[in-house]
């Protein structure tokens, strides 16, 4: 980055930590970004004239006669039509050999929606996914991470819901992506057809961890110029969110932060609430809906990072591998969309809210059985139709693999639901019942 | 003159301040940052040094801004027209703010100043008066709204004269008051009361005893809350907290319902704000949000004013309260407001306690809680707030600070559980460790006595025993196994489950079963328990199994038809009809 004439350059740093330095100057905002030998840092703290920045790409080798030049500004963005299609790196320069993109300059992180003026979200993503139309619906404008173990297929699950929802804009957020997961990512994209309708904003591992922290904001205020200005439909990928917290994690200890539960910061929950609550439906019909990616060490939902996450997501969508038919399901305990109660049974048919808690809860006595069986005992006959069902169930709706629509999928339910079932052991309304269950010879 | 000062450095949202006269602590400041004005409070000082939290974002704020101090804390302004308003948590009115983004230092005040309202005195000139009396009565949404003699008023007054009745703006002066030494002062309708102050302008505050009734099944019946109690309501995310409270917040039977949504999703208040306009009070037929104030400050919005955000709540409350009005007051959640403290606390580089809150987190609650209650007015009415606050336990560990805190301070106890939450439980409420004090204060049962029945605590007693002896059965059977054990065992156990399909498990989402007045509660409960007391003939478990499963379907069917209808009593019969196939003995009651 040049710096420009009459700027004034300061080379007097008094204090350097791996992530900080420090030096006296004049007339500094908070949050202003400055450059230390042409390096990217960021203003966190002044106290009378001393001034300490940030340096993103942490502090090695800095020597204290660095040139300081404070550019007046926060971190950036241009936003405008040619961002579609291109990849950029943490700052939003382009990294794919491209010209730099002309824009209106913006700044990141910027103020949030009066929520007076959003409007409840009730559009249905379908993805053709069972496991996540049926049981676990997505709404426009809503936030849902998937919760997954590093093992887990959660980025081709991701990419490919991205590919199958009808939006006009999917804006990548990749924070500590293998360049192996950047490169899919860019090769699905490109192989789909669909590149111009990406943005991708990418901090892979051989980046410096701490520039990640401006990847949501970057990938947030690009989808906000969309949804804001021309009223699209705009979904955001952020992954891996954990990695992102990591990096607020080494931030707040370097600056000597007291911290908290699993040594992250305090204010884990309001960082995290900022970015997701980017998530919003406009009037106008203009949208931003994310799905981000939460890494799990060993299944552990009670760290703080997907502790927080759960309560600021609409909910959270678990794979596993289900070892029955062999293949990675939709978990339907654990997976959780809270605004499915906006369009289920309204944007779909009547039946879906009943036939689905119905046929979810049988699940789960299939899981009773199997623990019983597990332990020895004998299974009764209501035991064995329920595995059986199980089987069925998981196969034809809660494999990732299924793509059909929701009219088949509550179609399958019932049919499957008949075949093993009585009425009354399946609690749902007579009224629905007698409309839709499948007459079984 | 006032006190003003220069920004001499800045850390996040805290900012220190060097001053040229005279702070209190919780003085409200302003930072004067171009045309904005970004509005902080003092919450520690150094020698000349004024440490603000500063309830905007600090972007851009340089060393050498002015700063103008206000001589005041945090204040509220309480007249009529605060109902159906959607305020922030400094109580700027939201619908008010332009453009579709909050922008830094936009204030707007939650009154409509030029508004006219009817007047009517209730009091005469001469008369004697104190902080809290009423002088007058105006309308608004439809329900009487006192104007009484401003709270900051100490010691009594004689009122001078008062207006006739007749139509007012809020700038009007509706009342001159003499204090002991025959000083005149003006009054309107509007005051102001600083929100981290309790107000105590009431007679005493007795023991609550009335029901209010939420038409929740598990809550009436199994842990009933009170007018003027407290409550809250942990759990994990996922379990239900929200549809909980929401459905508390539509159905309960108060005068004023204000819902603080502190630190929460603000697509959760969307859903308030889009469906209260349309609902129905059950109890008036009128619109919902005619009698509830939302106080929002979602977890996106500026941290230092999501702690203000309850206080502000607070005190709305209990300036209705002070009308003699029934007030449900709900806060989502209270982990929230905590998670704030702490991050102040942590800037100010406190030592800090337990999981890093500051050490005095449990007196705070503890503090905040007691603001509730059940009051006497010095007039002889009575007025109360109930409070009810949800708990997002990190983790879902119930040993954390603030879940600890609260236990000490709240008097019911809805413990949400995960696994009834898995298993599609809903309301996912514990029955077992869940409880209510309240259920042993001797005023309640003597007022339940009264009001529903005699019979209602001793059955609700019996249905509290059915369950934990459900609970051992199972227990038994999973280690035994089925067979294992005597039939009786799963009569039992299937007994217990009738209770928990029919009684504990509503349907937040089905019209007719979300809401279950006390009358059909009591219809249900007595219906259930008679069945339980039956006996029944079997010759092995499956059968037993088979036959509570269609005993349980159609008392379910019986809670999604309207009560008393035809379809209702249809059901009846077949309950009717099942039942002869196997009882024994009817030892009903």
């Amino acid at each position: 980055m040049a710096t420009k004439a009459f700027q004034k350059i300061y080379t007097k740093i008094t204090q350097i930590t791996k992530a900080t330095c420090s030096l006296r100057a004049a007339n500094v905002g908070n949050e202003e970004l400055a450059t230390v030998d042409g390096n990217l840092a960021q203003v966190v703290k002044i106290i009378g004239d001393e001034v300490t920045l940030q340096v993103f790409g942490g502090t090695e080798g800095l020597r204290t006669n660095a040139e300081v030049v404070f550019m007046g500004k926060a971190p950036s963005l241009r936003v405008g039509d040619q961002l579609s299609g291109r990849f950029f790196n943490a700052f939003g320069d382009p990294i794919d050999g491209g010209p730099v993109p002309e824009g209106k300059e913006v700044e990141i992180g910027g103020p949030s929606v009066n929520p007076v003026r959003r409007k409840q979200p009730s559009e249905l993503i379908a993805t053709g996914i069972a496991g996540i139309d049926l049981n676990n619906t997505l709404v426009s404008g809503q936030k849902i991470p998937f919760f997954a173990d590093p093992d887990q297929p959660y980025n081709q699950v991701m990419a490919n819901v991205a590919l199958r929802a009808k939006t006009d804009k999917i804006i990548l957020g990749g924070m500590g992506l293998t360049n192996d997961d950047y490169l899919y990512f860019k090769n699905i994209f490109s192989n789909a057809g669909v590149l111009d309708h990406i943005i991708s904003f990418v901090n892979t591992t051989e980046n410096p961890p701490v520039e990640r922290l401006l990847i949501p904001d970057m990938a947030l205020t690009a989808a906000e110029y969309f949804a804001v200005e021309k009223n699209e439909k705009v979904l955001v990928l952020l992954t891996d969110m954990t990695l992102y917290a990591d990096a607020l994690s080494i931030v707040s200890n370097r600056m000597d932060q007291i911290p908290s539960k699993d040594s992250m910061p305090g204010s884990l929950y309001s960082d995290l609430a900022k970015i997701y609550e980017k998530a919003v439906q406009f009037p106008d019909g203009g949208s931003i809906t994310i799905i981000a990616v939460t890494t799990l060490s060993g299944g552990d939902i009670t760290h703080a990072i997907p502790d927080n996450t759960g309560y600021i997501t609409e909910g959270q969508l678990f794979v596993r591998r289900d070892t029955d038919i062999g293949k990675v399901i939709v978990d339907p305990f654990r997976s959780l969309s809270r605004l499915k109660q906006l369009v289920i049974g309204k944007k779909t048919r009547d039946d879906h809210p009943q036939l689905m808690n119905a046929a979810v809860r049988l699940f789960a006595d299939a899981a009773n059985a199997k623990t019983k069986l597990e332990n020895g005992f004998d299974l009764s006959d209501y035991d064995e139709r329920c595995l059986d069902f199980a089987k069925e169930y998981s196969a034809q709706i809660l494999a990732i693999d299924v793509n059909i629509d929701t009219t088949e999928m509550l179609d399958t339910t019932w049919k499957i639901l008949a075949s093993h079932f009585r009425v009354e052991e399946l609690n749902i309304k007579q009224d629905l019942v007698t409309k839709y269950m499948p007459k079984v010879s | 003159m006032s006190t003003k000062g220069i920004v001499k450095g800045i850390i996040s949202n805290l900012v220190i301040v060097e001053v040229d006269g005279p702070v209190s602590q919780n003085e409200i400041c302003y930072i004067i940052y171009k045309e904005a004005r970004l509005m902080a409070e003092i919450i520690k000082v150094v020698g000349q040094q004024a440490y603000v939290q500063v309830f905007e974002s600090t972007r851009g704020l340089k060393v050498g801004f002015e700063v103008e101090f206000s001589e005041h804390m945090l204040e509220v302004q309480l007249g009529p027209g605060l109902l159906s308003r959607n305020l922030d948590g400094l109580q700027n009115d939201l619908d008010k703010m332009k453009g579709v983004f909050l922008r830094s230092g936009e204030y707007t005040s939650p009154l409509n100043i030029d508004q006219s309202w009817e007047f009517k005195p209730l009091a005469k000139v001469g008369d004697k008066v104190q902080a809290a009396d009423w002088l007058g009565e105006t309308t608004e949404n439809l329900q009487p709204h006192k104007i009484m003699v401003p709270f900051v008023f100490e010691g009594s007054y004689t009122i001078k004269s008062i207006v006739d009745k007749g139509t007012y703006t809020l700038k009007d002066t509706i009342a001159v008051l003499l204090d002991d030494k025959a000083n005149e002062i003006a009054v309107t309708m509007v005051q102001h009361w600083p929100v981290k102050k309790a107000l105590k302008a009431y007679k005493e505050k007795p023991r609550p005893f009335r029901l209010l009734e939420t038409g929740v099944r598990i809550i009436d019946i199994a842990n009933p809350i009170v007018e003027g109690g407290t409550g809250f309501i942990p759990g994990p995310f996922g379990t239900g907290k929200t549809v909980l409270q929401h459905a508390i917040s539509k159905q309960a039977e108060a005068d004023i319902v204000i819902m603080a949504a502190c630190g929460e999703r603000a697509n959760e208040v969307v859903e308030i704000f889009t469906e209260f306009p349309e609902l129905e009070d059950p109890h008036t037929g009128r619109k919902l949000m005619e009698r509830t104030i939302i106080v929002a400050n979602t977890s996106n919005m500026p941290v230092a004013a999501r702690e203000a955000s309850v206080y502000t709540a607070m005190t709305i409350a209990e300036y209705y309260r002070s009308m003699g009005l029934k007030v449900l007051l709900m806060a989502d959640s209270t982990s929230r407001w905590a998670q704030a403290l702490r991050e102040m606390s942590n800037r100010l580089e406190e030592l800090p306690g337990q999981d890093a809150f500051p050490m005095d987190l449990s007196a705070i609650i503890a503090g905040f809680y007691s603001r509730a209650g059940y009051v006497i007015l010095n007039n002889g009415q009575t007025g109360s707030i109930t409070f009810i606050g949800t708990v997002s336990p990190a983790g879902g560990n119930l040993k954390e600070p603030v879940t600890e805190g609260t236990k000490k301070a709240a008097r019911c106890f809805f413990a949400l559980e995960q696994a009834r939450a898995d298993s599609k439980r809903y309301p996912a409420i514990n029955p077992i460790d869940s409880y209510s004090k309240y259920i042993e204060y001797p005023e309640f049962e003597d007022y339940i006595k009264k009001t529903v029945s005699d019979q209602w605590i001793p059955m609700v007693n019996e249905m509290k025993t059915l369950l934990q002896r459900g609970k051992e059965v199972q227990e038994q059977i999973n280690i035994l196994g089925d067979d294992g054990v005597p039939l009786d065992y799963h009569i039992t156990y299937w007994k217990s489950e009738i209770v928990d399909f029919v009684i504990l498990q509503q349907d937040a989402f089905d019209t007719i079963d979300a809401l279950c007045p006390i009358e059909r509660q009591q219809y249900m409960l007595r219906k259930v328990m008679g069945i339980t007391r039956m006996d029944f003939e079997f010759d092995n478990f499956n059968e037993i199994m088979d036959y509570f499963k269609k005993v349980i379907n159609v008392l379910r069917q019986m809670n999604y038809s309207e009560f008393e209808s035809d379809k209702f009593k249809e059901f009846e019969k077949q309950l009717e009809e099942l039942l002869k196939e196997r009882v024994t003995q009817l030892n009903q009651a």
